[in-house]
């Protein structure tokens, strides 16, 4: 009697543990664990499938989010392909031992060095610019130079920033602290602190609108969000900056993927990065979101080029991952909110 | 049989776990994370609560108290519709409340836009609301209710009457109301309070939104941007102790108002205000409501409409959402409701000193926050599903991976911790109408074991168990840090689709989802009117 219960038991929370979590594998599918959002992947996806017939599986959620879980289900994980908005997560997932080293001429074609892991277990896929925007109504470009400058007094209660909980921002300290050290890029994050008109922003749009409707006059945003914003309303008294031309570059970030350690379609998970790598899909990845293509030889899309070409930071990336820790810590000790 | 007495014990074991698994994390040895969050934030995080609850129960004892005094002893326009409409707040989570505030009084909100572009001034007057002054508006906005709630119950039961024992003693009105009337209706005021408390405590998505950091915000900044489950841990053990303490002083409290007679006076008489007062007393109560809930529910409506028909407004993603959080919640409700029934049952048939204690613990969860809770059910969980799969591994050779994390049991038990209390009252009122004579009676009837309870005890419960089942099911919906810090593969619900809306500032998109549970949060107010007014 006992055993029979036993036994149900046994069967029941079996049948119920499949159907929560969904885990029945099938064939000629990937398997995407996501951090970049449902709309600016799914084109891709599609193209993909339509190309292939290999059919694509997904799941958004923040990167935290994702890398614990990823890290939770070890070898059980279902997901064969991790996609992050940033390279510091793909750095993280890289040394927790969540991804695979992918051997792939195509991609060592397609991607530049600095854009992808020195070991080749992430590659970036779109480059996200992060640049200076400023009211066109109160400040001239010639009063601009660089990231370090807006530290400086002359722009005491003219800035405007993005919490420090974001990932762009911890990945472009993370960048100061490779390039100055830790003292001296605390000196400046404190600097920009002092400098705030406002206390730090939930997000980039809010930061440009209140640049535009004149709160602050100069903000740190990702260039698609200024994007967005100058395609709704392109009378907004707002322009791009690109610091640090004579020295660096602009500090930028990819959006990017590896293929995890211990998915089931490792094959078809390459196949999925080599598309989004090629001709084929950059302009989608990119446009999409008016970003940059990673991949040098596709052409940037026309709305985006308007904003003028300038020299990118080619520090590789996998840098920022690493300090990315310290440049968390560096910001709650400035008190960088 | 005797497995039924164990069942009060067994809840409160299930109460209690999480907190010694979180306390003893105070034990372990200080990570670098948790001395870097000691030399950087933990001082500012404990000014922040500091002020932020001493701010929110000031602002909800002054609008409780003063709302509760006039709609339960004057007479004004508006009074009967008032007395109940002030309640509409608990509808809304405090966290849709905070974003709809901002985005409506924010530097780029419509009303400041519109008042630079009006008056062509820079508006540099204007207050900025992202601070600890907004979010103590926000949060007494939402929490006030509690207070108005009890404190409106002690007015009506002997407000009246202390008015007159205070004439007596020859007091004006208002001596009457602070010498008489107040010091009356302390221990349930206090007992409102300290619910404003544990709400506060407990806040994730308000502060989250104003980018106030907290406890609740730190310890989901510890384990999900710094990756160390033990620095989360340990600033949970502190956020326990306040708790801890705040729950304590609500016990004494509690008891002290069992003693209070708590009947109404039947014919007590109204004062009629003088129309000038009366006026303005109606035009403040207005002024709470337009704020709280009018103001909230409307900019929710005008921005849900926008959203919906905008193009790119996906209806299948928004119901798979709904539908996430509509099963959670009647998975949890169904849950809840039955282990409360167990608990309730045992209760009645071994009454004792011991079981009572046991059911008083097993209550106490409701004072736990989200956040640690969270920390507290993963950390036993996920060693328990460890040292399952290594068992079954080493006794028979099955490889089974994870039998616990990934599934939704995780967030269930997190759950039940934090909501039975809120089942047991309904539960237990309605067990309290089945008498020992009942039973005697059922019996002489020939009625025993399961049909007496299939016959009798479970109509007597059902309204009871109908009620508790709604409260958990709404409360679960609005649940915001459990089911974001614990749900597993690709079960996102509104709530937290909400979270990663307005963590993007896309108050316009959050609408949606916001205004379906607010929608769902009507219904225990329903609920609770139709009883305080029969």
């Amino acid at each position: 009697m006992f055993k029979l219960k036993m036994n149900n038991f046994f069967v029941i929370s079996t049948c119920a543990f499949f159907l929560l979590t969904g885990q029945l594998a099938h064939a000629q599918e990937v398997v995407v664990y996501s951090a970049r959002i449902e709309q600016l992947i799914k084109p891709m996806f599609d193209a993909f499938t339509k190309e292939t017939g290999i059919k694509v599986k997904y799941t958004t959620d923040n990167e935290g989010a994702l890398l614990a879980r990823l890290e939770a289900e070890g070898k059980n994980t279902p997901a064969d392909m991790l996609i992050t908005a940033d390279a510091g997560n793909l750095w993280a997932a890289a040394r927790a031992g969540l991804l695979k080293p992918v051997q792939s001429e195509v991609l060592g074609k397609n991607i530049p060095a600095h854009l992808r892991d020195p070991q080749n277990e992430w590659f970036g896929l779109s480059i996200r610019a992060r640049t200076i925007i400023y009211n066109t109504n109160k400040v001239k470009p010639a009063e601009l130079s660089t990231y370090e400058d807006l530290a400086s007094p002359k722009w005491n209660n003219r800035l405007c920033l993005r919490t420090s909980k974001k990932v762009y921002n911890q990945s472009l300290v993370a960048m100061m602290i490779a390039e100055h050290g830790e003292a001296e890029a605390e000196k400046i994050v404190k600097g920009w602190v002092g400098n705030l008109a406002t206390d730090p922003l939930s997000d980039d749009t809010r930061a440009l609108e209140f640049v535009a409707a004149g709160k602050c006059d100069v903000t740190l945003v990702n260039t698609y969000y200024f994007g967005r914003l100058m395609q709704k309303d392109p009378a907004l008294p707002l322009a791009v900056f690109w610091p640090n031309q004579s020295q660096g570059g602009v500090h930028v970030n990819v959006s990017g993927a590896g293929v995890t350690r211990y998915g089931k379609h490792s094959k078809e998970a390459i196949q999925l990065l080599e598309f989004l790598s090629s001709d084929k899909a950059q302009n989608l990845f990119a446009d999409v979101n008016m970003e940059y293509p990673a991949n040098p030889n596709i052409k940037v899309d026309a709305f985006v080029a308007s904003w003028g070409d300038f020299k990118q930071n080619s520090m590789n990336l996998a840098k920022a991952g690493e300090l990315q820790a310290a440049a968390v810590k560096l910001m709650d000790r400035a008190g960088y909110r | 049989m005797s497995f039924w007495r164990f069942v009060p014990f067994l809840a409160a074991a299930v109460v209690l776990a999480p907190v010694g698994v979180i306390m003893s994390s105070l034990f372990a040895p200080a990570s670098e994370v948790w001395q870097h969050l000691v030399d950087t934030t933990l001082s500012l995080l404990l000014i922040n609560t500091f002020w932020l609850a001493m701010g929110v129960v000031t602002g909800t004892l002054l609008l409780g108290i003063s709302l509760a005094w006039f709609t339960a002893v004057y007479e004004f326009p508006g009074r009967r519709f008032l007395s109940w409409a002030l309640l509409l707040p608990m509808a809304i989570p405090a966290y849709v409340t905070a974003f709809v505030m901002l985005g409506v009084f924010d530097f780029t909100g419509p009303l400041q836009s519109s008042l630079r572009a009006w008056l062509s001034s820079d508006l540099a007057w204007f207050p900025d609301i992202r601070n600890t002054a907004g979010v103590v508006i926000v949060m007494t906005l939402a929490f006030y209710p509690y207070v108005y709630l009890l404190a409106r119950n002690a007015f009506l039961s002997q407000g009246k009457r202390s008015l007159e024992v205070a004439q007596s003693l020859g007091f004006n009105r208002t001596q009457g109301f602070f010498k008489v009337a107040l010091p009356l209706a302390r221990p349930w005021i206090a007992g409102g309070m300290m619910l404003v408390l544990m709400e506060t405590l407990a806040d994730f998505g308000t502060v989250a939104v104003f980018n106030y950091n907290t406890f609740t915000t730190a310890i989901y900044k510890a384990w999900f941007s710094m990756f160390s489950l033990t620095a989360a841990s340990q600033l949970a053990s502190l956020l326990i102790i306040l708790v801890f303490v705040v729950i304590v002083l609500e016990q004494q409290f509690r008891m002290r108002m069992r003693y209070a007679e708590t009947k109404r006076s039947g014919r007590a008489q109204r004062i009629q205000l003088g129309s000038w007062h009366a006026w303005m007393v109606t035009g403040f109560a207005l002024t709470v409501l337009f704020m709280a809930f009018l103001l909230p529910v409307g900019q929710l409506g005008f921005w849900s409409v926008r959203s919906l028909m905008a193009s790119d407004f996906d209806l299948a993603r928004y119901l798979e959402f709904l539908w996430h959080s509509v099963s959670l919640s009647g998975l949890a409700a169904l849950l809840i409701s039955a282990v409360v029934i167990a608990i309730v049952y045992a209760a009645r048939r071994y009454p004792g000193f011991s079981t009572r204690f046991a059911v008083r613990t097993a209550t106490i969860g409701y004072a736990l926050p989200g956040t640690v809770l969270a920390i507290g059910v993963y950390v036993p969980l996920t060693w328990l599903d460890r040292q399952l799969s290594d068992l079954i591994f080493h006794g028979f050779n099955i490889e089974t991976g994870h039998l616990i994390q990934g599934t939704v049991i995780i967030m269930l038990v997190a759950y039940l911790i934090r909501f039975m209390a809120v089942s047991h009252y309904p539960i237990d009122s309605a067990m309290q109408r089945i008498t020992h004579s009942i039973d005697e009676a059922a019996m002489s009837l020939g009625l025993q074991g399961w049909a007496m309870i299939r016959k009798i005890h479970i109509p007597i419960l059902k309204p009871g168990i109908y009620t508790a089942a709604i409260l958990i099911f709404v409360d679960v919906m609005k649940e915001m840090p459990i089911t974001l810090m614990t749900r597993p593969f690709g079960w996102d619900t509104l709530a937290v689709r909400i979270y990663e809306l307005t963590s993007e500032g896309q108050w316009e998109h959050a609408a949606v989802p916001a205004g379906t549970l607010v929608l769902a949060g009507l219904i225990p107010i329903y609920l609770l009117m139709r009883q305080t007014e029969q």
